[in-house]
Formats: C-alpha cells, sequence, structure tokens
C-alpha cells in the first residue's frame, strides 16, 4: 500500500524525530508511565506510522466493504442502509414477566428479542426440581413446557420480528418448542427468524453450562444445523460465541482465536456429518465482547471478519459469498461493570457500545448500569437503550462505512489481533484440536491465568478501574434495584403440575420413549423433540432421557 | 502450635458457572501461602459441608453470582452447624446486594466480599479471622 521509497524516507525522518523532538520532549516532559498496556495486558506503542504497517496490501487485506475478506464490513453500504439490530437481553421470573418486559422494550424502539433463560432452564431442570431451588427466575425466565413458551410469547409478532434465545445444551428442545408455540398460531417455521445461542463448546470453555459429554453435545449441535439448513432458512443455528470465553477473564485474542476455532471445529463436523458447506455456512453466526479497550476491540472485530473469510474459503473450500460473512451480536462486557458508583457504567457501556459500531456489528445489546448489583431494573434498561439509539441517530458515526480503517493504530491492532489468533490455532492443534484441548484443561487454564493476572493489575494500581482502586468513596447506592415477585414461583409451580395432570399421558410417554430410542441411534433429534414437546412433555423429562442415554459430563477441576 | 497450613475450601455452590471469581480468590490465597482446595462447579450445600469436614479445612469461601444466595448460603450455615463445624469460618462472594448482606451475617457468614474487592482485602480479612479464632 505504501511506496517503498517513501518508506525507507520516513523511516530515517523518524529516527530523526526519536533522537530529536521527541528526546527532547521526555526531558521536559516525562511520560506518565514506563509501558501502556491494553485491557489485555499487551504493550502499545507510543506512535503508530505507515511503518507499523507496511506490509499491509489494501486489496488483499481490507478490500472493500461487502467483499472479500470483509475486513471494512459485511454490507457494501453498513449502517446507511439499515442500522444494527438493538436487541436487549431480558428475562427474569415467569413468562408473563418476561412478556411484559419484551412488550416494554420493542414499545420503546427495541428492533428484536433476545431471551435470557434461568439455571434451572439452562440445566434442562423444571422449576420445581430439587436442583432448582433458590434459582427460580432470579437470572432469567424459567421455561419448564411449551405451556410457558406460548405465554412468553404471547402477543408478540414472531412473523415480523427476529427472537435470540441464549441456550446452549437444552437449545434443541427450547427451539422445538419455539417452533411448536409459533406453528400452533398459524406461522410456520420456515417463516421464523432468529437465533439459538447452541454454542456448547464455549460452555465447556468458559460458561460451563454443560450437561453431557462433548461429543453427544456436538451430535446434537449439527442436528440443529442440518435441521435448520432444511427448514428454517430464517433461522440461525448457532451462535457461535466468545462473550463469555470473555467474561471469564480472557484477554481480547484468546476471545477471538477460541471463538473462531470453535466455529472451525462446528464447520468439521457438519461437514463430516455429509452437509454442504455452502447450505449451512450462511447461517452461522457469532457473538461478541464488547470491552473497554477501545481501539483493541476494533482490532479485534476487523480481524475476526478477515480470519473467518479466509478459512471458510482457503480452508473449508467455500464458495458462496455468504459462507464467507462473519456477522456477529455483540454485547457490552458486564465483567467491567462496577458495584461502586453504577451511575458510571452507563458512561463505561457507551464507550464500549461506540466500539462494537465502528467495529461493524449486526446487532448490539447494551447492558443496564446495574448489572453488577443484580438484573436490570425497567429504567436501567431504558437508559442502556438509549445509549445505542444516541450513538445511531447523534453521533454521524454510522454516516460511513468503517471509519476507522486506514488508520495506522488500528489497521496495526487489526493484524496483531490476526497474528495472535494463528498462535492460538497452531497450539490447539498440536494438542490434537478442540475437543482434546478441552479435557486438557488448556483453554481453561489460559482464561484463568488471564483473569489471574488483570485481577493482579487492579490490586496493583497498575490498573485503574474508576470508582473501585480510585476516586472510590464510601457512599450510599442511589439507584433501584430490581426484586423479584416471590409469587412467581408458587405460579409457575401450579401452572407446571396442572400441565403434568391434563396432558395425554400416553402420548408423552410414547414420544419420550421414541426420543430415546433416536438419541442411542444417529437419526437427527428435532423432528422427535418437537413431537415430544408438543405433548407438552417437560424440559427435565426430554432432558433426563438424553442424560439416560448419553450420561453427564465432569470437567476436570484445575486452579 | 503445629506448622500446619491453614487450610481454606473455596467453593462454587448452585447452578452458575461464573467461575472467574473463585478460581482467582483461591489462586490469590494459595500465593498468600494458605492450602486451597477448590471444589469445582456445581456443588450441593451438602456436597460443600461433606467436602469440608472430609477435608478438615478452617474456612470455607462460596462464590455465587446466580442471585441464589439468599438461599443457598444459610443453608451451608446451618449444615455446617448441624455437623458440628462451629469453628469453621464461612465466607462469600459474587453479585450480593448490599441490602442482603445483613440476612446472610445472621445467618452465620463472617463477610460478604461484592464485586470490585481487591484480593488483598481478603487475604487480610482472613489472616485476621484466623488469628483471632486461635
Amino acid at each position: 500500500m505504501f511506496d517503498k521509497e517513501k518508506l525507507a524516507e520516513l523511516r530515517k525522518r523518524h529516527e530523526k524525530w526519536v533522537d530529536g523532538t521527541l528526546q527532547k520532549s521526555l526531558e521536559r516532559a516525562p511520560e506518565r508511565a514506563d509501558e501502556f498496556i491494553t485491557v489485555s495486558s499487551t504493550p502499545v506503542r507510543r506512535l503508530y506510522t505507515p511503518l507499523d504497517v507496511a506490509d499491509l496490501d489494501y486489496p488483499e487485506d481490507l478490500g472493500l466493504p461487502g467483499e472479500y475478506p470483509f475486513t471494512r464490513g459485511v454490507h457494501p453500504t453498513m449502517y446507511r442502509s439499515r442500522l444494527w439490530t438493538m436487541r436487549m437481553f431480558a428475562g427474569f421470573g415467569t413468562a408473563e414477566e418476561t412478556n411484559a418486559r419484551f412488550k416494554y422494550l420493542l414499545e420503546h424502539g427495541e428492533t428484536g428479542l433476545s431471551t435470557a433463560f434461568d439455571l434451572p432452564t439452562l440445566y434442562g431442570y423444571d422449576s420445581d426440581a430439587p436442583e432448582a431451588e433458590g434459582e427460580f427466575g432470579v437470572c432469567g425466565v424459567a421455561i419448564s413446557s411449551l405451556r410457558d413458551m406460548e405465554v412468553l410469547l404471547d402477543g408478540l409478532p414472531l412473523d415480523r420480528i427476529t427472537t435470540s434465545m441464549t441456550i446452549n445444551s437444552p437449545a434443541a428442545v427450547i427451539w422445538a418448542m419455539y417452533i411448536v408455540a409459533a406453528e400452533k398460531r398459524g406461522i410456520p417455521r420456515a417463516k421464523l427468524g432468529g437465533t439459538i445461542q447452541n454454542d456448547i463448546l464455549k460452555e465447556y470453555i468458559a460458561q460451563k453450562e454443560f450437561i453431557f459429554p462433548p461429543e453427544p453435545s456436538m451430535r446434537l449441535v449439527v442436528d440443529t444445523i442440518e435441521f435448520g439448513t432444511q427448514e428454517m432458512p430464517r433461522w440461525n443455528t448457532i451462535s457461535i460465541s466468545g462473550y463469555h470465553i470473555r467474561e471469564a477473564g480472557s484477554t481480547a485474542a484468546q476471545e477471538l482465536a477460541f471463538t473462531l476455532s470453535d466455529g472451525f471445529e462446528y464447520v468439521r463436523w457438519a461437514i463430516d456429518r455429509g452437509l454442504d458447506v455452502d447450505a449451512f455456512a450462511p447461517r452461522l453466526s457469532f457473538f461478541f465482547n464488547a470491552h473497554n479497550d477501545f481501539f483493541e476491540e476494533i482490532g479485534k472485530y476487523r480481524a475476526a471478519r478477515r480470519i473467518w473469510a479466509r478459512e471458510m474459503r482457503e480452508t473449508f473450500g467455500a464458495k458462496n459469498p455468504r459462507s464467507w460473512w462473519m456477522r456477529f451480536h455483540s454485547q457490552t462486557a458486564g465483567v467491567s461493570l462496577t458495584a461502586q458508583q453504577p451511575e458510571n457504567n452507563i458512561a463505561r457501556v457507551a464507550i464500549q457500545a461506540l466500539a462494537a459500531v465502528l467495529g461493524g456489528t449486526q446487532s448490539l445489546h447494551t447492558n443496564s448500569m446495574d448489572e453488577a448489583l443484580a438484573l436490570p431494573s425497567e429504567t436501567a434498561a431504558r437508559i442502556a437503550l438509549r445509549t445505542q439509539q444516541i450513538i445511531a441517530l447523534e453521533t454521524g458515526v454510522t454516516n460511513t462505512v468503517d471509519p476507522l480503517a486506514g488508520s495506522f493504530f488500528v489497521e496495526a491492532e487489526t493484524d496483531r489481533m490476526e497474528a495472535e489468533s494463528r498462535e492460538y490455532f497452531h497450539r490447539i492443534a498440536d494438542l490434537g484440536g478442540v475437543l482434546p484441548a478441552i479435557e486438557q484443561g488448556f483453554f481453561q487454564l489460559e482464561i484463568a491465568d488471564a483473569a489471574s493476572r488483570y485481577q493482579w493489575e487492579i490490586d496493583q494500581k497498575k490498573r485503574i478501574v474508576v470508582g473501585v482502586n480510585e476516586y472510590s468513596g464510601e457512599e450510599k447506592i442511589g439507584i433501584p434495584i430490581l426484586k423479584m415477585d416471590q409469587q412467581g414461583y408458587d405460579r409457575q409451580v401450579a401452572r407446571l403440575r396442572e400441565i403434568r395432570r391434563t396432558r395425554d399421558h400416553r402420548a408423552v410417554s410414547a414420544r419420550l420413549s421414541d426420543l430415546r430410542q433416536a438419541a442411542a441411534g444417529d437419526a437427527n433429534l428435532m423432528p422427535f423433540l418437537i413431537e415430544a414437546v408438543r405433548e407438552y412433555a417437560t424440559l427435565q423429562e426430554i432432558m433426563d432421557v438424553l442424560r439416560e442415554v448419553w450420561g453427564e459430563y465432569r470437567e476436570p477441576v484445575i486452579v | 502450635m503445629s506448622a500446619r497450613k491453614v487450610r481454606i475450601l473455596i467453593a462454587k455452590p448452585g447452578l452458575d458457572g461464573h467461575d472467574r471469581g473463585a478460581k482467582v480468590v483461591a489462586r490469590a490465597l494459595r500465593d498468600a501461602g494458605y492450602e486451597v482446595i477448590y471444589t469445582g462447579l456445581r456443588q450441593t450445600p451438602e456436597m460443600i459441608v461433606e467436602a469440608a469436614l472430609q477435608e478438615d479445612v478452617d474456612a470455607i469461601g462460596l462464590s455465587l453470582l446466580s442471585g441464589a444466595h439468599l438461599t443457598i448460603f444459610p443453608r451451608v450455615a446451618a449444615l455446617m452447624k448441624e455437623q458440628g463445624l462451629d469453628d469453621v469460618m464461612l465466607f462469600g462472594g459474587g453479585i450480593i446486594p448490599e441490602d442482603d448482606a445483613p440476612a446472610l451475617k445472621q445467618a452465620g457468614v463472617a463477610n460478604v466480599f461484592g464485586p470490585g474487592t481487591s484480593t488483598q482485602d481478603i487475604i487480610t480479612f482472613v489472616e485476621q479471622e484466623m488469628a483471632r479464632r486461635k
């Protein structure tokens, strides 16, 4: 991209600058620290010039938006045509309460739904199971049967909006409930748009909401990919997620590298099933964190698109340009929020959200200021949504495509992210691939090391967190905290017991026994799950069948 | 005076898988010279108290980010009492609103550490409690 002679000239001039102008300045005004580092503890140089990106090949490395390798974005016009989807993650208590929150958010201009489930649901337990004690509805909505799903979706325009569901081990079952609930309202499955997270690999790596061992879990994921490819062209069957890897304490490069490695692993498994890469790859979607380090994050998103496109085309032989696209959702970093002086989180979230937008995100959740304390209150969630609207409509950053391209620093960060990811790809391959690396605890240890280093930096004040280890004061928290409706649990259990009493028992046990047989064989399980939920088999009844056939996974405990 | 190291059990009760804090605290206590046993995820209160008995620990640290602390922490405390672990110190941390701390202390949790706590504060607290209980 740069003329060789001009670069040589610049190199000389730079050397002169170091010895002269810079030297003098440092004598007068020494720098504040010996080393400046990113949130990921990577050193940042004082100045970036064309010398730092001398090898950058514009057509090869950046290209034009909407074209390979998509570094500048997946759409030619980006936000000039259509803004990102403002998708606020919500869910608590009973299906009724969450349905009301969904309607509130839609009334305030949100453009897509995103569902948080409670922990019993995420682990495939019904609300009244002993394992669920104390956990009902506290970090998401409880969905134990098709009836709960019907209540959750009541009155929502499922043919016009897309719904994202953050669920992994039981994703296929919850998806089946969504499909049946919509069909009962006359909306055919082919018309449904949305996403199930369904990314089991990152559960073993970071979020730890796994149930079955990796192999049968992967089979179930491929079943959903296959089913979606054949029957639900508007559905993203997986959201390959770096978010939780980052929240567990990883660096930006680890988030990127581990997520992409997971993505390639799903592609391999789907190809091994006999699927055509160009049939399923366009429906793979991604989910990244938006952390505090503005430029590092933007480099991460741009590198993500470039690596994915390159690998899909070069390694997996995909020919459909849509298979090369990396489309991603992003969410601001929950881990960066402080319980101290929570109002400060509004500023953090705004800056993180801006990084995601400048990185070319397709949809965005902005965290609420109170999330280090409890689930978001209505007011806090509204401010977070308004933050997105201000970025979209007031700041002007949406007026042009990939506005930071060509910044020497941003391009250098993008290159660094790609290089660090590729180094991890080699290390993972040396361990035998993603599954063996999980079983050896490789990812888990890498993340724990990074998390400990980060905390150490804060404890040593090498890293400042405003309101926590600097500018802190004893002050009472002045924002309202969401309180749960104590009667919700009783209502949920009453509904569940009524379902169990009034459904067609013979049909339920027949469908569960069909499922058991199918799970022991190698048929695609989606049709069996759909038939089981249609008869109001509960989530736990279905998951218990699969637990019985596949067993449960215990992770290696490594600190 | 025996040279036995103080033993601390770091435990993750309930269903939540957020283990960043538990691991960071476990490592920090280990680096501070304690013998640390980490239970891993998804431990019931019964499993935790059983592990505390088996491992003959001096303190138990619970980490929970799901919001179920008002149910689970007091259950651990009650089981400890049942098992005669009166001299074992119980502390906890996670996403725990300040307003909930008094109820937890009432139930027998010696201290609750919220988000933003430095590991040094936890170490100092454990040191003081261990000295006080000698």
